[in-house]
């Protein structure tokens, strides 16, 4: 690893991608449906349900977004732990 | 021209029946065989009984499975329907065991809510903010 962290600067660099972590914080859980109708309706975000679906992929690679699937259904989870330690590289140790 | 029936695609008319009189509280309009299996099956809302008719349509061509699990699978909703007060209905239709994927969200100028209308659907329904 010598840029540790990078997928999930890459995944942060995105407004679009951003927007759906805040939205993630504000009720875990939701349909790409859900996700779509709130970029759309709340933030103005006319992105297609391809390209949300895009978004998402990249979300989950970097492990921000975890998908679960009850059933027929599908769920998107924001997971904040890649955040943790993301910075640690550039801080000094604590004496 | 007038939009006079609409229809959506059930994998069980009998249940669907059960499910969109008994739980959502709309209304038989007609019921009639159309063959040994299947019945033009269509229901109102008692707001507008000579409204618009919802035809439960049998979903047997084996093009419709496919299309409808990949809806239900992407949270999409099949279609529509207006309530006075989502929240309220919502409580009302949980306390009846119908399963919801979206709770109540406000959406700018409608706050909606995703159930499953146990036939293999989605359906969305949405109160106007004015």
């Amino acid at each position: 690893m010598t840029d540790p962290g990078a997928d999930v600067f890459k995944a942060l660099a995105d407004p679009t991608r951003r927007k759906i972590l805040d939205e993630l914080a504000e009720r875990d859980g939701q349909t790409l449906f859900e996700i779509c109708s709130r970029l759309a309706m709340r933030h103005q975000l006319g992105s297609s349900r391809q390209a949300i679906s895009q978004h998402l992929d990249v979300l989950i690679a970097a492990g921000l977004v975890t998908s679960r699937r009850e059933g027929r259904y599908k769920f998107h989870q924001l997971d904040t732990t890649p955040l943790a330690h993301l910075t640690d590289r550039w801080k000094k140790p604590e004496n | 021209m007038r939009i006079h029936v609409t229809s959506i695609l059930v994998d069980d008319q009998e249940q669907a029946l059960r499910f969109y009189t008994g739980k959502l509280g709309f209304v038989t309009k007609n019921d009639i065989p159309i063959s040994d299996t299947d019945r033009w099956l269509t229901v109102v809302s008692p707001q507008d009984p000579d409204g618009v008719e919802l035809l439960l349509e049998p979903d047997g061509h084996p093009a419709a499975k496919p299309w409808k699990e990949a809806l239900v699978n992407d949270g999409i909703p099949y279609t529509q329907f207006l309530v006075d007060d989502v929240r309220a209905e919502f409580e009302r239709l949980r306390g009846l065991g119908v399963r919801f994927v979206q709770e109540p969200a406000d959406m700018g100028p409608a706050t909606t809510a995703v159930l499953d209308d146990t036939c293999g659907n989605l359906i969305q329904i949405v109160q106007m903010h004015q």
